[in-house]
């Protein structure tokens, strides 16, 4: 809905956004049928005093620590920094229990889910690395997990499907819409909306209705409570320029979230660019979308002149979703977070040089963050830059076989 | 295309058109059709044909991502999204036709958003559209929209659920125009209906709600009309008429076999 957005940056590190109507400025908000009301009301209320609750907090800190392997490591990587004239780091979140972010936020919601009494768990996912997450953590605390994964990624993550079954949970294909993650998000609120009481909607990024977004940021910003902290101690100083990818946005947001009351420091997030910027080619939504709602919020979406949502492209699954997170959107407004696209073949450069410069084979969502790094890099050397390493890169293995099948031995 | 005054058109007619249907005797009949389906050159036609058997028409907007409908409505959805089936097209067809009941439009938010709030009000009014129902505009962020509609007659149909708490459906039943939309089991359109369950919640409804109350999803025998009949105003067919313009069949047909289900024994 067109609302002023008179709220601003001093709104959001006072803790006052999401407001009450889980608004940041004119983005978010619970746009989902009235059956799901009653549920998300209550998630929200249970949510929050979870959250503040320092028995839930130790729970969760002690899981983090013990099981997923928190603190993960802050790298220097030399050589991408000889390479770019840089000073570069970092955040090693690839090196976390089942291999990105996506952890975090998944086992936060999996102790939600069991403190709130829930029968079941359901969750999509896009790049598998949710679904896994997904599933490891309810294994973990006892709920029986099913997760809808669109038949498109269900065949270029085909080893993430694998995973999630070895790890007891059910996966269902989903043939309806674009067979991508929008589909999966859409089959999931079908589930949800047909068991409000019993069922927990374990949503993967820090997108949907209030207070998911919300939710999702404040299991995620571990990360950057972390990064921040440990470069300080490492280097003395603060980041001059802070990265991270940008599909629905959660690694984005919890990495960004530590930094944005620091002036000094310039944060950037990557969208994924695909073939380029005509529409369906690309999953850029902040670069190239409008406001609109999708997925029980409002925020930025790709979509046409009728309100009708376009199918999107990445050579990355994790990116590949016409909407974003509504904090993002708010972010891009108010001028606090700049926000670019990479290509298809850049992230794919980017991928190979940081595993042969550093040993470190990253995923292809964060491929596009270091490609972003290293134009911002070319742009002005001597910085010292900050790039969230959101997930390792072997689920994307089949993926980066045909690309080199196709374009002969990668150069 | 009918007159743009608050007496005669808008939400007014929907419950009027209803009320009639219960002095008749019997539960109000509302039939659900997606735009541009099955035939896109020949839906006004059909508009008209289903307003003869029909006390109200509920006109849905296809949507690409229409979370809250059953398998059957999303795929007439994309087929007539893939005919090029849009808002604009849809507000002149229910113009150029002359159909003999209300017509309601159900759209998902963001396309009436497309179109724009400002402007929503004054097309549909004029192309003699009655109200609105919009399964992901849950009340606490209608207040814009209900205002940009209301200067037209227009306003939204809420639905109540069985999961709705007390305090909410009397808040949902008061901020409803035209009718109460009893959604009587949980999940998305078409799946299957549970009369003993739905019973209960109508009856509540019903002690609460000033205006008519119709129960939809999963509505698609005469049987079900006749266990129904006593606990509704009236009942939403939507995914089991859609079948039969999937199958070819004559939905008049279907229609009238739900309308007489009940003839001369309500009450």
């Amino acid at each position: 809905m067109t609302q002023t957005t008179t709220a601003g940056i001093d709104d959001l590190l006072a803790g006052r956004l999401p407001d009450s109507h889980g608004r940041f400025g004119a983005y978010g908000g619970r746009f989902v049928p009235e059956t799901l009301m009653p549920s998300i009301l209550r998630l929200e209320t249970e949510a929050r005093r979870a959250l503040a609750d320092s028995r839930f907090q130790q729970q969760l800190s002690d899981e983090l620590e013990d099981w997923v392997g928190r603190p993960t490591p802050l790298t220097r990587a030399r050589r991408l920094g000889e390479s770019w004239g840089a000073e570069v780091w970092l955040k090693r979140e690839d090196l976390t229990h089942t291999g990105a972010h996506k952890i975090n936020n998944a086992l936060g919601q999996a102790l939600l889910a069991r403190h709130l009494g829930m029968r079941r768990v359901v969750a999509e996912t896009g790049a598998g690395q949710h679904g896994v997450a997904a599933a490891a953590a309810c294994a973990r605390v006892g709920l029986p997990c099913e997760v809808y994964m669109g038949a498109v990624d269900v065949r270029r993550q085909a080893p993430n499907v694998l995973r999630m079954r070895r790890l007891g949970a059910r996966v269902i294909e989903v043939e309806s819409g674009d067979r991508t993650l929008r589909a999966a998000i859409d089959e999931a609120l079908r589930d949800w909306v047909s068991d409000p009481l019993g069922t927990y909607y374990l949503l993967g990024s820090a997108v949907g209705p209030h207070p998911y977004p919300w939710l999702v940021r404040e299991l995620q910003a571990v990360i950057g409570r972390e990064a921040r902290a440990q470069l300080q101690e490492r280097s003395g100083s603060l980041p001059d320029l802070v990265v991270a990818c940008v599909g629905g946005g959660s690694n984005a947001i919890g990495l960004f979230h530590a930094f944005l009351g620091d002036p000094s420091v310039t944060l950037l997030g990557v969208e994924a660019g695909g073939l380029g910027s005509e529409i369906g080619h690309n999953a850029a939504t902040i670069v190239h979308g409008r406001p609109g709602v999708l997925h029980g919020s409002r925020s930025l979406l790709l979509q046409d002149e009728h309100g009708q949502i376009r199918e999107t492209h990445s050579v990355s699954a994790g990116l590949d979703y016409p909407g974003v997170g509504p904090e993002h959107a708010f972010l891009r407004d108010i001028g606090r977070v700049r926000y670019t696209s990479i290509g298809d073949e850049e992230a794919l450069e980017a991928l190979d040089e940081c595993s042969r410069l550093e040993g470190i084979l990253p995923a292809l969502e964060t491929a596009h963050a270091l490609a972003g790094a290293r134009r911002e890099a070319a742009s002005s050397t001597g910085r010292t830059i900050l790039i969230g390493l959101s997930g390792r890169g072997d689920k994307d293995l089949g993926i980066l076989a045909e690309t080199e099948s196709r374009d002969g031995d990668p150069a | 295309m009918r007159l743009d005054t608050a007496e005669v058109g808008g939400s007014r007619a929907i419950e009027s058109a209803i009320r009639a249907a219960n002095r008749d005797g019997r539960p109000a009949l509302t039939a659900f059709l997606t735009a541009g389906y099955p035939q896109r050159d020949r839906f006004a036609e059909l508009l008209e044909a289903v307003a003869v058997e029909a006390d109200v028409v509920e006109v849905g907007v296809p949507f690409s991502d229409p979370m809250a409908d059953g398998v059957t409505i999303q795929r007439a959805s994309r087929a007539a999204l893939n005919s090029g089936v849009s808002l604009p097209w849809i507000l002149d067809e229910i113009d150029r036709a002359d159909p003999a009941a209300p017509v309601l439009l159900m759209s998902y938010l963001n396309p009436l958003l497309a179109f724009g709030h400002e402007r929503l009000g004054d097309a549909a009014a004029r192309a003699g559209v009655a109200g609105f129902i919009i399964p992901d505009l849950p009340v606490e962020e209608s207040r814009e929209l209900e205002e940009a509609l209301e200067p037209h007659g227009l306003g939204i149909v809420q639905f109540v659920t069985p999961v709705t708490p007390a305090a909410r459906m009397s808040e949902l039943c008061a901020r409803s125009r035209g009718f109460v939309y009893a959604v009587t089991r949980t999940g998305t359109t078409g799946g299957s209906f549970d009369p003993a369950g739905a019973a209960e919640m109508l009856a509540r409804v019903r002690r609460i709600s000033a205006l008519p109350v119709q129960a939809g999803f999963g509505v698609r025998e005469p049987e079900q009309v006749r266990e129904l009949a006593p606990h509704v105003d009236g009942l939403i067919v939507g995914s089991a008429l859609v079948e039969k313009l999937e199958a070819g069949e004559n939905p008049a047909a279907f229609l009238r076999s739900l309308r007489n289900a009940t003839r001369g024994d309500r009450r």
